[in-house]
C-alpha cells in the first residue's frame, strides 16, 4: 500500500521525523544518566570537572578497587548465592503448587488460594519488623537465610497465581491422552504438562530475579555484617563511608548495574512481558 | 465434586510453600498487628496499649508531614508517569516507525534497575559541584539556578520525585503500548473517515480502549509511592530536615533506629491498609468494567 507513490512516502518519512526526534530525546534521557555514571567510574578523580567528558585513558583500575578493597567480590558473591537460592526454588515450589491449583480438585482449595493471594498484596513493610526480632531471636539475622527464605515466601505467592493460569490453560484432552498411553502422574507432570507451561516458567524466572537481585529493605534490615552484604546493600552503606571517593562510588553502581543490563539485554522481552504482569504484587 | 475424585497429594505439592510462605511471611504479618497495640522497645516485653499507637500517629506532625510527602511522590509516580507514559506510547503508535522494539526496550531500561543503583545515578547528577544538571544549568547560563538539589529545603522532593517519574513512565508506556495494539484497527478507520482528528481519536477510542491498562498502572505506580522507601534512603535519607521524609522511612527509623517498635508496627499496618483498599477498589472498578463489556 501506498510505496508505488514515491510522493507519498516522501511525506510519511518526513512526517515521522518529529516523532523520531521525540523518541530518541526520550531515549537519550533513559540512558545518559546510566553512561554518566559509567564515564565516572573510568575517570581519575582530577577529571570529575566536566561530567561529559571522556577520560584522557580509561582507568579499569577503579573496577578493580571496587572489587577488592571496596569488597564488591564479596557483596557480588553474596548476591548471587541468595538470587540462584531464591529463583530456583522459587520456581520449583511455583510448579508444584500452580500445578496444584490448575489441574487437582481437593477440599478448601479456594481458601488456599486466597491466603496465597494475601501475600501478592502486602509490601515487605507488612511483616518485616516481627520477622527480624524473630529471626534475631534464633541467630538467623546476618545470615543467607534471613534473606532467601522471606523472599522465597513472597515470590511463591505470585509464583502460585502466575503458573495456576497455564496449569489450568492444558487442554484436558491431552492430559487424558497422556494417561491412556500409560503415562504415570509424574510422567504426564515432566513430558505433557512442563513443555506447555515453559514460557510462564521463563517470565517468572525473569521476575523472581530482578526482585531479589534488586532487594534493599530486606538485606538492609537483615544484615549487619559486612560480608554478608548483597550488592544494593553494599552499594547503600559504601557511599556513606567514603563520600568522597566518586570514582570508586561510580564503579561499585556499574558493577551493581552491569548483570542486570547484561540479562535485560539478552531477556528483553521476558522482562517486559514479566514486569507487566507482575505490576499488581505489592 | 464427588469425593472419590479428590487428589489429597495437591496438599503434598503446597505444603513446601505454604510452611515457608506461613512462617515467614503470614504468621509475622499477625505479629505486626499485635506488636502494632502494644508499647515495645524490641528487649523488654511488650506492654499492651490496644489503639494508643494509631491515636498518637494522627497527632504526630511527623508522621503526618510524611504521609503528605507520599502525597506528593503520588504526583511524580502516578500523574506525571502515566501521562508521560500514554504521550510516548500514543506516538511509538501513531506510524508505523522502524526501530520501534528498540525504543520500546530503551525507555523500558530504568524500570529493571535497582532502586538503590537509580538512586546512585542520580545523586551523581544532582551532585553540587560535579553533578551534570549544575554543570549543564553553569553552561547556558543560568548559573544562579545551580544548587544542591538534595540538601535543598524547597528542591529536594521535586529533585527525588522526578527521578521516581523517569524511572516510572517507561513502565507505564509499555502498559499501553500493548493495550493500544490490542485495539482494532478498523475502528480507527471508521473514525477517520467520519472526519475524526487525532486528538478526537486519542480521547473516543484509544482512551476509554485502554481502561484497563491505566487501571494496573494506577494501582502498580500509587502502591510504589506509597511504599517509596529505597530512592529515599539512597539519596535523602528523609533529609533535610523532614524535606522528603516519606512514611516508610518514618517507619524504618522508629522500628530500627530509635526502637519504638510497637508505633512503628502501626506505620506498617496503616500502610498496608492503604495499599489493600487502593488495590481493591481499582480491581474492583476494572471487574465491574470487565462486566459491562460482556453485557
Amino acid at each position: 500500500m501506498g510505496f508505488a507513490n514515491p510522493a507519498v512516502n516522501a511525506r510519511r518519512i518526513l512526517g515521522s521525523i518529529p516523532t523520531y526526534l521525540i523518541l530518541t530525546i526520550g531515549l537519550l534521557l533513559a540512558v545518559i544518566p546510566f553512561l554518566l555514571i559509567f564515564i565516572t567510574a573510568l575517570k581519575s578523580p582530577a577529571e570529575l570537572g566536566n561530567a561529559f567528558a571522556l577520560p584522557q585513558q580509561f582507568h579499569w583500575e577503579n573496577f578493580q578497587r571496587a572489587w577488592t578493597q571496596a569488597r564488591f567480590g564479596t557483596y557480588f558473591k553474596s548476591s548471587l548465592i541468595v538470587t540462584l537460592s531464591v529463583v530456583g526454588i522459587s520456581c520449583l515450589l511455583s510448579l508444584l503448587t500452580g500445578y496444584a491449583f490448575g489441574q487437582l480438585r481437593f477440599p478448601l482449595k479456594n481458601s488456599i488460594f486466597l491466603l496465597f493471594l494475601i501475600g501478592l498484596m502486602v509490601p515487605t513493610e507488612a511483616y518485616i519488623i516481627p520477622l527480624y526480632y524473630s529471626l534475631r531471636a534464633v541467630h538467623l539475622t546476618d545470615t543467607y537465610w534471613a534473606l532467601i527464605l522471606p523472599q522465597i515466601g513472597m515470590s511463591v505467592c505470585f509464583g502460585s497465581f502466575w503458573m495456576r493460569g497455564f496449569f489450568s490453560g492444558i487442554p484436558r484432552d491431552l492430559v487424558d491422552a497422556s494417561r491412556v498411553d500409560g503415562c504415570n502422574d509424574w510422567q504426564t507432570f515432566w513430558h505433557v504438562m512442563i513443555p506447555m507451561v515453559l514460557p510462564g516458567l521463563w517470565t517468572m524466572a525473569v521476575l523472581f530475579f530482578i526482585w531479589t537481585w534488586n532487594d534493599f529493605l530486606l538485606a538492609l534490615v537483615m544484615i549487619t555484617r559486612e560480608g554478608l552484604r548483597t550488592l544494593p546493600l553494599g552499594l547503600a552503606m559504601f557511599q556513606g563511608r567514603y563520600t568522597t571517593d566518586y570514582t570508586l562510588t561510580a564503579a561499585g553502581a556499574t558493577i551493581v548495574a552491569l548483570p542486570t543490563l547484561l540479562f535485560y539485554v539478552l531477556f528483553q522481552r521476558q522482562f517486559i512481558r514479566g514486569v507487566t504482569a507482575g505490576a499488581i504484587k505489592g | 465434586m464427588d469425593r472419590s475424585s479428590f487428589n489429597r497429594s495437591a496438599y503434598l505439592y503446597l505444603l513446601p510453600a505454604l510452611a515457608i510462605y506461613g512462617i515467614f511471611v503470614l504468621f509475622p504479618i499477625l505479629q505486626t498487628i499485635y506488636y502494632s497495640l502494644t508499647d515495645w522497645n524490641g528487649l523488654t516485653a511488650p506492654t499492651f496499649l490496644g489503639l494508643q499507637n494509631y491515636l498518637n500517629l494522627f497527632q504526630d506532625a511527623v508522621f503526618i508531614n510524611a504521609l503528605l510527602n507520599n502525597l506528593a511522590f503520588i504526583f511524580f509516580y502516578s500523574v506525571l508517569a502515566i501521562v508521560l507514559g500514554m504521550f510516548f506510547a500514543v506516538l511509538l503508535t501513531s506510524a508505523p516507525l522502524r526501530g520501534m522494539t528498540f525504543y520500546r526496550a530503551g525507555l523500558f531500561f530504568p524500570q529493571v534497575m535497582a532502586s538503590v543503583v537509580i538512586g546512585m545515578v542520580w545523586r551523581w547528577i544532582y551532585h553540587p559541584q560535579y553533578g551534570a544538571l549544575n554543570q549543564v544549568l553553569r553552561a547556558v547560563g543560568l548559573g544562579a539556578w545551580a544548587r544542591p538539589w538534595l540538601g535543598d529545603f524547597d528542591w529536594a522532593l521535586t529533585a527525588v520525585g522526578i527521578v521516581g517519574t523517569w524511572a516510572q513512565y517507561g513502565f507505564c508506556m509499555v502498559l499501553f503500548l500493548a493495550g493500544i495494539q490490542n485495539i482494532s484497527s478498523a475502528l480507527y478507520d471508521a473514525a477517520r473517515i467520519d472526519g475524526a482528528g487525532m486528538f478526537q481519536q486519542f480521547w473516543y477510542i484509544t482512551l476509554p480502549g485502554l481502561r484497563n491498562q491505566l487501571l494496573v498502572a494506577l494501582i502498580s505506580t500509587l502502591i510504589a509511592a506509597i511504599r517509596i522507601f529505597d530512592l529515599v534512603f539512597v539519596t535523602t535519607r528523609g533529609g533535610p530536615g523532614y524535606a522528603t521524609l516519606v512514611a516508610g522511612m518514618y517507619l524504618y527509623r522508629n522500628a530500627f533506629v530509635i526502637n519504638r517498635v510497637g508505633y512503628a508496627a502501626a506505620i506498617a499496618v496503616l500502610l498496608t491498609i492503604l495499599i489493600l483498599i487502593i488495590s481493591y477498589f481499582i480491581l474492583r472498578l476494572q471487574r465491574t468494567q470487565e462486566e459491562e463489556s460482556f453485557a
